[in-house]
């Protein structure tokens, strides 16, 4: 394991007019490393990871994937092939799953690799049983997201995004949706991918989950990352009082 | 095209009295239809979807034909133009009924029941609680059924009728300029149709303010 | 002269073969008309503007116009500028055009509601603009908009029957042309509306096995 970072956002910013929703924020990622970003709505912390695979693009700064800028300047039909081909690296989870509903889940989990990958379409079937069998979800192959319970849509998006070998995961409040009794499921999933290395960054509001599995917890508001370090100390002694605040309100009736 | 031009107008407002006719014909038997469809006798509900169903089912042009070639041997014997009037405004008739019934069951039922609980007669809640917000919902579809019977208009081209399509068609098979004629006929048929959306707009505001 | 309709019969098998006609043009235009009707709403909400322009000028005269005056144009007028088109072909372009025009409107409204996490997730995947839009954005769209389609395709069949007055031997003008032997209006005209009412009563149930069908994918 190399010491290089995985992911490295340099003096990320982005504003909507006089709005700034990220000031100068810079993050690195090393392989392997499990990363939340904690913090209120509209503090940025969706923006900043949605300007990874450029979802989002920053009105300043750098993102890079490994040795490759992903927000590159370039003309237009460069750009495009370009971030076609960073995103394949990238896999990212929505808090509304965004499944295919026309595609089975066959078909959802096999669309981008047959295009992207040029895979047979033996080859992509015998992918998508492994993915689903490692969501646990094999029986369910021939279904169509309507017919999936919420928990059940949002692993096959897992294992959707999966099935491209990403380098990194990019987890959007990714059980937010969910009734609460369908998150374990999911959070499964996630600790599952977590003890096979994956690096991820997660947003999340679930601290409970956050103080489990990752290696460090971002406290951002108001475009900022206010505080950051390991769980323990996030979460046990926080530094500043904006993230005490914030973690009193919602470590109550958690845990 | 300036010589033509006369014809087109006098062409086009014979198409104006087709549409107004046929419209007004329409209405009456889109509201007839309603009742039929809405009404508490089966007998009058069974003729009300016969004469939807059958109508929808099958062309406007048959429907013409019927009445203008077919009349005579039941007895019924028309002009063109008459005949063109009543199968159009019996047809879109059918679909008005659709329009009507539909904007009236959209009304909340809550609104009847309401109503009910105050002590009106059943009449008496249609006309003072449910028909008028009825006719709010009713005045855009109606407009768009108004829109295809304009268009619909052009059918009696096949009767001789010397409406506007009767008369381009002339003249696209005549002159040299088959789309100087096709856009000629086209941008009065647009003008008609456009002033009419004018109408309906303005009605549509009317019912909405009340 | 009262009702007979004993003369129908004998003349059964050339009504049969007229809508056997009828159902052809029926179905050539509604293919036309959906494979154009997505090429037209792709082309009204992403091409550039001068590409643009020319297809809403013409789905805006197509629109607010007769059908009648379009295939008018079609079969009488372009022999004038020396295209002889057979009046079949026109009878299927000018339905499929004119029905192009009003599916496209429908489609171009089911594209713009598909929610926009789909075109994200596709892009999420690595999927290019145009991937998304053909294999996630279009299947949604046609998919969420094919009642109202149906309708259109109903309303079809039934202006098919215009096609007889530029003489595309149909349904309607097998009718008149037994009428030509017969002088019996009244008689062939029920007929023919009795056997459209029965092709209609075919495609709507043709039409609602199709959105049982896609009821689970969406």
């Amino acid at each position: 394991m190399t010491d290089r970072p995985i992911i490295d956002i340099r003096n990320a910013a982005k504003s909507y007019g006089s709005l700034e929703v990220l000031k100068d924020i810079s993050l690195q990622v090393k392989r392997g490393q499990i990363v939340a970003i904690i913090g209120p709505s509209g503090s940025g912390k969706s923006t900043l990871l949605r300007a990874i695979n450029d979802l989002d693009p920053l009105t300043s700064g750098e993102v890079w994937l490994e040795d490759t800028q992903v927000n590159k300047k370039l003309p237009t039909r460069q750009y495009e092939a370009h971030i076609n081909a960073v995103r394949q690296n990238i896999g990212m989870v929505f808090q509304h799953f965004n499944l295919f509903p026309h595609l089975n889940v066959r078909d959802n989990i096999t669309l981008a690799p047959k295009m992207l990958k040029g895979l047979s379409k033996a080859e992509a079937d015998q992918l998508a049983v492994e993915q689903l069998n490692k969501v646990g979800l094999l029986d369910r192959i021939d279904y169509y997201p309507s017919q999936l319970s919420g928990g059940q849509k949002q692993r096959v998006a897992i294992a959707r995004a999966l099935a491209m070998k990403p380098k990194v995961m990019l987890f959007d409040e990714a059980t937010s949706a969910l009734d609460p009794e369908l998150v374990e499921e999911v959070n499964l999933v996630m600790k599952q991918l977590a003890e096979e290395h994956m690096t991820m960054i997660i947003v999340t509001h679930e601290m409970g989950f956050a103080q489990d599995v990752c290696d460090r917890v971002l406290f951002m508001d108001q475009g900022v990352v206010v505080e950051e370090g390991p769980p323990e100390v996030i979460f046990k002694a926080p530094a500043n009082d904006r993230t005490k605040n914030f973690l009193r309100k919602h470590l109550k009736g958690q845990n | 095209m300036i010589r033509v031009f006369p014809f087109f107008l006098k062409a086009a407002w014979v198409t104006i009295q087709l549409s107004v006719l046929s419209c007004l014909l329409g209405l009456a038997c889109g509201a007839l239809g309603a009742a039929a469809r809405l009404s508490r006798s089966s007998a009058l509900r069974l003729a009300g979807a016969t004469y939807v169903s059958v109508i929808r089912g099958t062309p406007a042009l048959i429907q013409v034909f019927i009445l203008y070639f077919g009349g005579p041997q039941v007895g019924i014997q028309l002009e063109a133009f008459e005949a063109g009037v009543l199968a159009l405004g019996f047809n879109i008739g059918a679909y008005m009924t659709e329009t009507m019934r539909g904007a009236i069951i959209a009304v909340d039922r809550g609104q009847t029941e309401a109503a009910r609980t105050l002590g009106l007669s059943r009449f008496e809640t249609f006309r003072s609680v449910t028909l008028p917000q009825a006719l709010r919902l009713m005045v855009r579809p109606l407009g768009v059924n108004i829109n295809a019977l304009i268009k619909g208009t052009a059918l009696v081209a096949a009767i001789s009728v010397v409406e506007l399509t009767y008369t381009a068609q002339r003249y696209i098979g005549s002159t040299y300029k088959p789309f100087e004629m096709f856009f000629l006929a086209g941008a009065i048929y647009m003008a008609i149709i456009y002033v009419t959306g004018l109408g309906v707009n303005w009605l549509d505001r009317r019912v909405a303010l009340k | 002269m009262g009702l007979d309709f004993s003369v129908v019969p004998p003349f059964a098998a050339a009504l049969l073969t007229g809508a056997l006609w009828t159902i052809a043009i029926t179905a050539s235009a509604a293919v036309l008309s959906f494979f154009g009707g997505i090429l037209f709403a792709v082309i009204a909400l992403y091409a550039p503007l001068f590409i643009k322009l020319p297809f809403r000028l013409f789905a805006w005269l197509f629109m607010g116009t007769p059908l009648l005056l379009q295939l008018f144009l079609i079969y009488f007028g372009l022999i004038q500028i020396g295209i002889d088109l057979p009046a079949f072909v026109a009878g299927v372009i000018g339905l499929g055009l004119h029905y192009t025009v009003y599916n496209s409107d429908i489609i171009q409204s089911g594209i713009r509601a598909v929610d926009t996490g789909q075109y994200e997730a596709a892009r999420t995947l690595g999927l290019s603009r145009i991937q998304a839009l053909r294999k996630i954005i279009v299947p949604q769209a046609v998919r969420s908009v094919i009642p109202p389609i149906g309708n259109n395709m109903i309303a079809l069949l039934k202006d098919s029957a215009l096609v007889s007055v530029i003489g595309v031997a149909e349904l309607t003008l097998s009718s008149q042309m037994a009428i030509s032997r017969t002088f019996r209006p009244f008689e062939f005209y029920v007929a023919a509306a009795a056997c459209y009412y029965v092709i209609n009563l075919g495609l709507e149930a043709g039409l609602r096995r199709i959105e049982r069908r896609i009821q689970i994918a969406r």
